[in-house]
């Protein structure tokens, strides 16, 4: 069993979970994601390690209230979980690249974090942008500010940092940096609005896709994804891609597969659980 | 009774759900045999001086052993027979493709029908099983020697209910939540009740062996992690063949197209077809196309029709006697409406304007020359092409080695598909590090991988004795 050290809803809709995970905490790697099961009869839901410390134990993600088995998750009154796997994924080159840009969106913006650090660490200046619909809706900025050379708040409605969205932001950023790297993490339509924004200007740009996923080990092909034409299993391939020639049409498409059934059970129980 | 009067016995059948009824629920499909009827159809056997079913058997069960414990009544002695050579018997009895292995070498099978060997092991292990008979085998006092078993399928399930009994701390590491490999995440509820590989699970537990679930090895531990920091004296990787394949088509990456893996893995270990009170969904198909010929296409095509499918067609690309499915399960899928369309091939999958599969382009085939298989190779033909229409596509077509493992390993020799070599008794070119069942031999039989795992244990007992 796998115990719940603290969950809690940071801002409206941003859960943060840390959990004790000794073995995941040791072998973890940025780019990395687990997958958790609240119990038998619940999915395998993956996420980002957001956080963890090889020395007390723990790992932390960040998780937003989408669908029946997040809404689960917030409401889990029990002590553990009844499965947590990883690390899984391919861990992403950590390198001196130059000058890195990192940029967060919802679940992204924890989800950044431990890229930003190990590219700080191994000397490359790094900017780190993250988005949110309003101020009091951004988190993770201590964080993120401690590893980043440079630290850029974007708000749609402008109640803090910059107006806007990171794609939006990274545009006077590209005319002002030279930028080798870009990193984005986030929901689908927000990494190909970055890319669309940073590939016009060739700059290298990795995503961390997120396509619906089983078992996370690649045995079963849910995941897969086209990158550059050919087929990749997320899990075992990625998740993180060098983006240029993701097919994003197919993402969607493939992640919208259930939202049918799913959006029809996931208000059925919010309403039996609120009593409605 | 002489040789005359047990000819005259015909096989006795085993009661079945009605088709119409379980095409529409996972219960079991064959009901089982009753002690009489299991008494009536062991006396069929003739007790031959060499019995040319053990040779079939590829653990070798002692056949005719166990068929005179049942004549006599004494079916927890048969079962326990079974088990001197074969540790899952209700699995066996169950799954195994007899026709091609024990029965297939029985001598009755050459003018009548051969003795229903199979359908007699899952008699007496369910007996034993059910009517709570199932006693703990003896184990030498422990030596202190710790082996690490890498997945709990059948073989990894076979050589730690060996090596726990010789005195090893025996521990098993598997990447999922639940063990049981194939047996769990692959065939189906219908076929094999998930209830007996649980049980099987558990007569190891309860002899000790730990189950460490949820530890991806290669990912979550390394094998220099188990040998080096944990101290494990040997190491048996059993990770099966878990890599879906695909046929490399376009339209393949469209919604509703699965592979079997994940088909049968939602269905199966996560229990889509409980959803919603099990969290997992699963796509329901109006009119289903299971691509492929074995039994992972058959488990498939008939999970489809019991989600609710309107209609459930397969495409096979040869004919009707090259299926590799075991017979039963291609007479069990017809008897429930399930439509063979032999000797055609898909070429392209077309989806909608939602990116979900709508029509499937096949192209006919013919038989040509033999390949290397022996079996005629499938040859299309030219401007043959046709649509089928349909909403959900299954990609049946056969498993691959998943590397995640084994890429981990530099020094481990592999083949050119990428599976591990391994002599008989699964020794592979790491030392103290052996192997075996699916990820040696490629796709095989649960049996097959048993037996791998009953000579590694041997071995790796040897091995581990001659360290010092
Ligand atoms: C490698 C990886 C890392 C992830 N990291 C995080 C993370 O750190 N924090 C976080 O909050 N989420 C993360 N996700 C997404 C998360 O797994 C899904 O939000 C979650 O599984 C949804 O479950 P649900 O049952 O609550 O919603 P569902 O009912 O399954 O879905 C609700 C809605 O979300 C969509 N959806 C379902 N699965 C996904 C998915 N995998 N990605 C995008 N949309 C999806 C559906 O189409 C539907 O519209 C990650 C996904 C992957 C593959
Ligand atoms: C749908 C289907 C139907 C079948 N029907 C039949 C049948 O009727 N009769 C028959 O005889 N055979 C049948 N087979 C074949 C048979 O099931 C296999 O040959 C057999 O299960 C192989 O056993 P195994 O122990 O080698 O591996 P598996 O049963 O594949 O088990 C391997 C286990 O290792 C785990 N694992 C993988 N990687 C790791 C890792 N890195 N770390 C930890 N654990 C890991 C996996 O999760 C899995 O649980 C069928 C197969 C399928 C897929
Ligand atoms: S293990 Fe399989 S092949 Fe051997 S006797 Fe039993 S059913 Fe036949
Ligand atoms: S070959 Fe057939 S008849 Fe002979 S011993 Fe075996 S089961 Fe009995
Ligand atoms: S989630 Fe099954 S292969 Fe990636």
């Amino acid at each position: 069993m796998y115990k719940i050290l603290s969950k809690s809803e940071i801002v409206p809709n941003v859960h943060k979970l840390v959990l004790e995970a000794p073995d995941i905490a040791e072998k973890a790697k940025p780019g990395q994601f687990v997958i958790l099961m609240i119990d038998e009869t619940g999915e395998r839901l993956p996420f980002t390690l957001s956080d963890w410390d090889a020395k007390n134990g723990t790992i932390t993600i960040y998780f937003l209230e989408v669908g029946l088995s997040t809404m689960d998750l917030v409401r889990f009154k029990g002590e553990e979980l009844s499965a947590v796997i990883g690390p899984l994924g391919k861990p992403t080159p950590i390198d001196k690249f130059g000058t890195v840009v990192l940029g967060g969106g919802c679940y992204g913006v924890g989800g950044i974090y431990p890229i930003a650090k190990a590219m700080k660490e191994a000397g490359n200046t790094v900017i780190t942008l993250i988005e949110a619909r309003s101020s009091y809706l951004l988190y993770n900025e201590e964080g993120l500010r401690r590893v980043s050379d440079r630290f850029i708040v974007a708000t749609e409605d402008g109640t803090k940092g910059e107006k806007g969205k990171v794609h939006d932001v990274i545009e006077n950023l590209i005319q002002e940096e030279s930028i080798d790297r870009a990193y984005f993490i986030g929901c689908t339509f927000m990494m190909m609005n970055c890319l669309n924004k940073t590939k016009t200007h060739d700059i290298t740009t990795f995503v961390a896709l997120n396509p619906i996923m089983v078992d996370g080990t690649g045995m079963c092909g849910c995941c897969r994804c086209s990158v550059d034409g050919k087929t990749k299993f997320a899990c075992v391939d990625g998740p993180i891609f060098e983006a240029k020639e993701v097919d994003w049409d197919q993402l969607f498409k493939r992640n919208a597969a259930y939202s049918q059934q799913e959006a029809i059970i996931y208000q059925f129980h919010s309403c039996e659980s609120e009593g409605v | 009774m002489d040789a005359k009067d047990k000819l005259k016995i015909p096989r006795q059948k085993m009661p079945e759900q009605n088709p119409n009824a379980r095409a529409k629920n996972f219960m079991e499909v064959p009901l089982g045999y009753s002690p009489k009827t299991a008494q009536l159809e062991a006396q069929r056997c003739l007790h031959c001086k060499i019995p040319k079913c053990m040779e079939g058997c590829p653990v070798g069960v002692k056949i005719p052993e166990f068929l005179k414990l049942i004549v006599e009544g004494d079916f927890a002695a048969a079962a326990r027979k079974i088990k001197e050579t074969n540790s899952l018997p209700a699995v066996c009895g169950r799954v195994c493709p007899q026709e091609s292995q024990c029965e297939a070498t029985c001598i009755l099978g050459k003018k009548k029908e051969p003795v229903a060997i199979g359908r007699l092991e899952r008699f007496v292990a369910d007996y034993e099983r059910e009517k709570n008979l199932i006693k703990l085998p003896k184990k030498l006092p422990s030596n202190k020697k710790k082996v690490a078993i890498i997945g709990s399928g059948p073989s990894g399930l076979t050589v730690a209910g060996d090596l726990i009994k010789l005195g090893y701390e025996v521990t098993i590491f598997e990447a999922l939540h639940k063990p049981g490999g194939v047996l769990i995440y692959g065939i189906p509820e219908f076929r094999l009740p998930k209830a007996i590989v649980e049980a099987e699970v558990d007569y190891l537990v309860k002899q000790g062996v730990k189950l460490e679930l949820n530890k991806v090895i290669g990912a979550s531990k390394s094998v220099e992690d188990l040998m080096k920091k944990d101290g494990y004296d040997a190491i048996y990787i059993g990770v099966g063949a878990g890599l879906p394949r695909f046929m490399r088509i376009e339209g393949e990456n469209l919604s509703n197209v699965y592979s079997a893996n994940e088909y049968l893995t939602r269905i199966n270990l996560m229990k889509a077809y409980l959803y919603p009170q099990h969290y997992t969904p699963i796509a329901l198909g109006r009119k289903v196309t299971v691509v492929g010929g074995g039994n992972v296409t058959m488990d498939s095509a008939r999970c489809a029709l019991r989600t609710g499918a309107e209609s459930v067609t397969v495409v096979y690309r040869r004919a009707r006697e090259q299926m590799p499915a075991r017979a039963e399960e291609i007479h069990h899928a017809e008897e429930e409406g399930i439509f063979l369309k032999l000797l055609n091939n898909p070429v392209e999958l077309i989806g909608d304007d939602k990116g979900a599969v709508k029509e499937m382009k096949c192209i006919r085939m013919e038989l040509g020359e033999p390949d290397d298989s022996g079996r005629r190779r499938p040859v299309p033909i030219e401007g043959s092409e046709f649509p089928i229409k349909t909403d959900l596509v299954i990609m049946g077509i056969g498993a691959g080695a998943n590397p995640l493992l084994t890429s981990t390993l530099p020094t481990l020799e592999l083949n050119k598909w990428g599976y591990i070599v391994a002599d008989e008794n699964g020794k592979t070119s790491m030392k103290g590090v052996f192997a075996g069942g699916d990820i040696v031999t490629g796709a095989a039989t649960v049996i097959s991988a048993m037996g791998a795992g009953k000579r590694a244990a041997r071995a790796i007992d040897v091995h581990v004795r001659s360290k010092k």
